[in-house]
């Protein structure tokens, strides 16, 4: 029995060692090495079952439960202390790997549409939603095109308030965009709905005139048009674009080509029509010019005006997008200033 | 058109406060472009007479007065104005009255001498702009009167912003019929009587030119007083209609202007030769005007000449020669009709524009001249007293406007309006515009008065039945009309596809004009074509149309870059201009630069100057989004780099340029740094094709890799033609993942590293027919560029 008791004592003597070994085990291949030098072929614990074969029969159960119960702890501490360190290893990559996360990423800035462009996608996109094509033309145009076919004839006053760009007696920088509407109803026969956006030129400038800005021509000609239809387009238009409920107020006016003619007025966006600087104190911003195509137009382009009515309009963009983006200066739009374009995203 | 409100309350006075009848006219189509006071705010000044003028015992400049303001006592006043002398009627600021700008009188010792009060300029009354010393009133203006009291200043001028077609607002009485007719007020008439001669002197008229002249009325005026003063109320109402007093005579044919809309002239009779003659211009004729310009009268302009030659432009502006002075004893009036057509547009070639030419170029009533000559007639003999002659008229009707009679139908009027109006309230409307109506079996037949000459055809007489009833009480309609087809093509991508892959690439979008500079055009010109012209620029720099996006852009660069931008990434779509004016193409573009650094400034990245391929990414993906065959080929581009500049191909086609900007151009344009630009034709971008679809395969891809070796000269462009010229089922893609020269590689030669793609469509590729793919390659490179292989 003394022989068992000392065989045991030792056994736990290196099972104490083992576990202190694991214990110690700092990294995977120390951990690695104590195992191999436990219980790899030639480890101390695997031994130790070899050389139970000189173990008395008698003895030979309770040495060999004990050493599988020193072989089963120990296994249990190194992957218990593998798993650990795994752990601890992990733990301490993704330490490392820690970022401030409120430090700004790579190539995240995005440039910006030009407002006159966004302001222009917006008259297009509701127009084309209630069935309206967009047409565009020349910008360098011919007399007739610009005044002539639309009944602003050689000697009309209404010439001399265009301020116009020559290059000769005919050829001119277009002073508006109606006569994209000519163009078309040259080709077309009605029903005709469009928007002929684009630039415009006057001989003009100051503060609040540029020598180019932008306008939308609109056209809409069919057998049953009336100025009440025109009034109901317009109104619901200006309503969509400044998104919320606006007066709206027609006024008579005189254009060549249409007749009647009107303009039209929206309450101030500004002011909500209290009267500010922006209106004049009026309480009312103008906003487009329109009226009923006129039959002379009709004429000129070789449709019956007895069989059609047609309404037509113009307004000027920049001032659809100052008034929208409370921008106060219209030589801001073309300074191309990274300032104010940058506002635009 | 701008005059008094007290005036045309003379003539019509509806029960309307000043803001109801702003609103009114308004709303009929007569805009209120401003209502201002015709004096300023003030109170306690007196219409006082200077009794007596002493000089200041301590200032030069000072005088002490004496002034009677109708009280008991005279007021002693300290005055510094040179004009003030005994005599003398002038508004007087009495001690407790309150000035414009809140200035309140007291009290007050003037270098010693204690002063009651202010003697007045107009400009301190707020009357005028400026003043030139004190007020000089009229000497029956009543002293002691309060001096608003007197001048009626509690009175405000209107300015209408009249439309071309309504000249027949273009005089007050006009005006006054238009707010009778939307007021249902009625309007006073003027007296234009006939005044009788009280001589027979006549001067003899002559019309050569009856179509721009069809009438023309003469009268002669003699023995009138030349010291003559024009009255108060005659002053006041040119003042607020924005007229300064030039003298009677001139008032006169003014005021007649004003009141009926009939521009008038006077001459100094004894400075006309032998009769007056109405014709159109000749070679030689010259003119001095009446501001001093002298003039070469051009062709087609009408003229009022005698026996020496040209007196004045007819209807525009008299000559300085034969105008009226104050040594002008004996008068020779003018009131004709001239043609719109022939004084349209002439006022401007001479760079006039004046009150009568604004009148006849837009059309003055026809009828209106006789009416006009007897009111200036009779406002004349009350003020400058004389003789009057008979009126000599020149008339040749067959010329004269025809006033039209218009076929109005009542379910035109439903059909353009949009609602259906009573037959009696049509009817109503346009009787009380002075139309006369004859019911007809389908409406009416409508005779139009003379001075509603734009009132030509039916859909006038519409918009006036429109503007009567309220433009805002017609009610609002949505459209009923034909459902039409719309185009949704995939051939073209949308513009804003474009738009928008730039602004994601960080570009701004910019729009600049489209009329530069010519020197900055012709620095980044293509060609040395010369660009079209305009014949009247806004100025040099804005004077000829663009060739090309850049100018604007660069000078966008610049303008940003001088405002310390150091990163600036521009674009712009819009048209540019070439070509002969009878043949010109307005080709759309969309073009952009980029200049600083690739990225923004950034904590975790080196700082990278842009260069060639960050640009050429860009247009690459621009160009990507509509596909088709892009080519980018070396080619020289004046303002472009020669070593960094690419021409770009579509399907064959040149389509645009890429490249940096030549750095010799660099300190001319004002830029610091390197700045790449690219420009493309948009239709040629927005050009896409319909995606075709082929079958994915299921055998597994397989990738070679082969390291060429080739010399320097040899470009990636040329490869990618050789490989491209290969007909093969299986080669699926290739790229060039490396470029190397230096160590193993021969001096003069470059390594390139290619992948390729190999798959088969419908089976699992076998060794050898790969084999014999990558023999073909590298054949056929060999043959084209001289490639090896590198082992």
């Amino acid at each position: 029995m003394a022989e068992l008791s000392s065989q045991l004592q030792a056994l736990e003597e290196i099972t104490a060692t083992a576990r202190q070994a694991v214990a110690e085990a700092q990294d995977n291949r120390a951990l690695d090495d104590v195992r191999v030098e436990y219980l790899g072929k030639k480890g101390k614990i695997t031994a130790y079952l070899k050389q139970l074969g000189n173990v008395s029969v008698e003895d030979r159960p309770v040495i060999g439960k004990s050493v599988n119960l020193a072989k089963q702890e120990v296994t249990g501490l190194v992957e218990q202390r593998g798993k650990a360190l795994a752990e601890a290893a992990m733990r301490a990559a993704l330490k490392a790997e820690t970022v401030d996360v409120t430090l700004p990423g790579r190539n995240s800035e995005v440039g910006g549409l030009h407002p006159v462009t966004r302001t222009l996608q917006r008259i297009e996109r509701y127009f084309r939603n209630i069935g309206f094509d967009v047409a565009e033309g020349p910008e360098i145009e011919d007399s007739h095109h610009n005044f002539t076919a639309l009944n602003i004839p050689e000697t009309h006053p209404a010439r001399a308030m265009h301020d116009t760009f020559y290059f000769d007696a005919d050829k001119l920088l277009r002073t508006h965009t109606s006569p994209v509407q000519i163009r078309v109803m040259e080709e077309n026969q009605p029903p005709l709905r469009l928007i002929a956006p684009g630039r415009v030129y006057r001989c003009d400038s100051d503060l609040t005139h540029t020598p180019m800005f932008h306008q939308v021509e609109g056209l809409m000609v069919d057998e049953n048009i009336s100025f009440t239809d025109l009034k109901g387009v317009l109104s619901d238009f200006l309503q969509a674009f400044f998104e919320k409920p606006l007066k709206v107020r027609f006024r008579p006016s005189y254009f060549p080509f249409t007749e009647p003619s009107a303009e039209a007025d929206i309450e101030c966006v500004i002011c909500g029509g209290e009267g500010c600087r922006v209106c004049s104190h009026t309480g009312w911003i103008e906003i487009l010019g329109c009226g009923m195509v006129h039959p002379n137009v009709f004429e000129h382009v070789n449709i019956d005006s007895e069989k059609y009515l047609g309404f037509a309009f113009g307004l000027g963009v920049e001032r659809m997008a100052m008034l929208r983006y409370g921008v106060n200066d219209l030589r801001l739009f073309f300074d191309n200033d990274l300032r104010f374009l940058s506002q635009f995203k | 058109m701008k005059f008094s409100e007290k005036w045309l309350r003379e003539w019509v006075n509806p029960d309307l406060d000043t803001a109801a009848l702003v609103e009114k006219l308004t709303n009929a189509g007569l805009e209120v472009d401003a209502v201002e006071p015709v004096a300023g705010d003030f109170s306690g000044v007196r219409v006082g007479q200077v009794k007596s003028v002493e000089p200041h015992p301590d200032a030069d400049k000072l005088r002490l007065t004496k002034v009677d303001v109708g009280e008991a006592e005279l007021l002693e006043i300290v005055c510094g104005a040179s004009n003030v002398r005994e005599g003398l009627k002038v508004p007087v600021a009495v001690v407790g009255a309150v000035l414009p700008g809140d200035f309140k009188i007291k009290k007050a010792k003037l270098r010693g001498v204690p002063s009651f009060g202010m003697l007045c300029s107009s400009k301190e009354l707020g009357l005028t702009e400026s003043a030139d010393g004190l007020m000089e009133l009229a000497d029956e203006a009543p002293v002691g009167e309060d001096f608003r009291a007197y001048l009626e200043l509690d009175d405000v001028s209107i300015d209408i912003d009249l439309t071309p077609n309504r000249s027949d607002c273009l005089g007050v009485a006009g005006v006054a019929r238009e707010v009778g007719v939307l007021t249902s007020t009625d309007v006073c008439q003027v007296n234009c009587e006939e005044v009788k001669a009280s001589s027979d002197k006549t001067f003899p008229v002559k019309v050569n030119a009856t179509a721009g002249c069809p009438r023309y009325l003469g009268r002669v005026i003699e023995n009138i007083n030349p010291q003559a003063e024009t009255p108060v109320w005659m002053q006041e109402k040119l003042r607020r209609s924005g007229l300064r007093s030039l003298g009677p005579v001139v008032d006169v044919t003014n005021y007649v202007m004003l009141e009926l809309g009939q521009p008038m002239h006077a001459f100094d009779l004894d400075k006309l030769n032998n009769g007056i003659s109405v014709r159109l211009s000749q070679d030689g004729d010259k003119l001095t005007l009446l501001d001093g310009q002298e003039i070469d009268v051009q062709p087609d302009t009408l003229l009022i000449t005698d026996d020496n030659g040209p007196l004045a432009l007819a209807g525009i502006m008299g000559g300085e020669q034969s105008g009226v002075t104050e040594t002008t004893h004996n008068l020779f009036l003018e009131a004709a009709f001239f043609s719109p057509d022939v004084i349209a547009g002439k006022a401007r070639a001479y760079g006039l524009h004046t009150d009568s030419s604004h009148r006849f170029e837009r059309g003055v009533d026809p009828a209106l001249a006789q009416q006009a000559m007897q009111r200036a007639t009779a406002l004349l003999l009350d003020i400058v007293g004389g003789e009057a002659g008979p009126v000599t008229e020149v008339l040749s009707d067959k010329d004269l406007p025809s006033t039209a009679s218009i076929h109005l139908r009542e379910d035109r009027i439903e059909r353009v309006l949009g609602i259906s109006l009573e037959a009696a309230e049509v009817s109503d409307q346009l009787s009380r515009l002075g139309l006369s109506l004859t019911r007809v079996e389908d409406g009416w037949q409508v005779k139009v008065p003379s001075f509603r000459f734009d009132l030509a055809i039916e859909v006038d007489l519409i918009e006036e039945l429109g503007r009567l009833y309220g433009y805002d009480r017609l009610p609002e309609t949505r459209p009923q009309g034909t459902v039409l087809t719309s185009n949704i093509t995939e051939r073209l991508t949308q513009l804003e596809r474009l738009q928008n892959l730039l602004v994601d690439r960080g570009y701004f979008e910019a729009v600049t004009y489209s009329f530069v500079e010519p020197k900055l055009q012709s620095l980044l010109a293509e060609d040395d074509l010369a660009p079209i012209k305009l014949a009247n620029p806004i100025s040099a720099d804005l004077s000829v149309m663009r060739t090309s996006l850049w100018p604007g852009l660069v000078q966008a660069l610049v303008y940003n870059a001088n405002r310390q931008h150091e990163r600036v990434r521009l674009f712009e779509v819009g048209r540019v201009f070439k070509g002969e004016l009878d043949n010109i193409e307005q080709e759309r573009r969309i073009g952009g630069l980029i200049y600083g650094d690739q990225n923004a400034e950034q904590w975790s990245e080196k700082a990278r100057e842009v260069d060639f391929f960050d640009a050429k990414g860009d247009v690459e993906a621009l160009l990507d989004i509509t596909g088709g065959d892009i080519r980018f080929q070396a080619e020289p581009h004046p303002a472009l780099h020669p070593g960094q500049t690419a021409r770009i191909y579509k399907n064959g086609e040149a389509i645009g340029w890429l490249g940096a900007l030549h750095p010799k151009l660099q300190k001319p344009l004002d830029v610091n740094g390197r700045v790449y630009l690219f420009e493309l034709s948009l239709p040629a971008v927005l050009l896409a094709q319909i995606p075709e679809f082929t079958a994915l395969s299921k055998y597994p891809a397989i990738r070679r890799d082969l390291a060429l070796v080739v010399d320097e000269a040899v470009t990636a462009g040329q490869i990618e033609n050789c490989l491209s010229a290969i007909d093969s089922d299986i080669l699926k893609s290739f790229q060039l993942f490396d470029v190397y020269t230096g160590d193993g590689v021969e001096l003069g030669k470059k390594s390139l590293a290619m992948a390729f793609h190999l798959q088969h469509g419908e089976r699992t590729l076998k060794d050898d027919e790969v084999d014999a793919l990558i023999k073909t390659v590298t054949d056929s490179l060999e043959q084209s560029v001289g490639a090896t292989i590198r082992s």
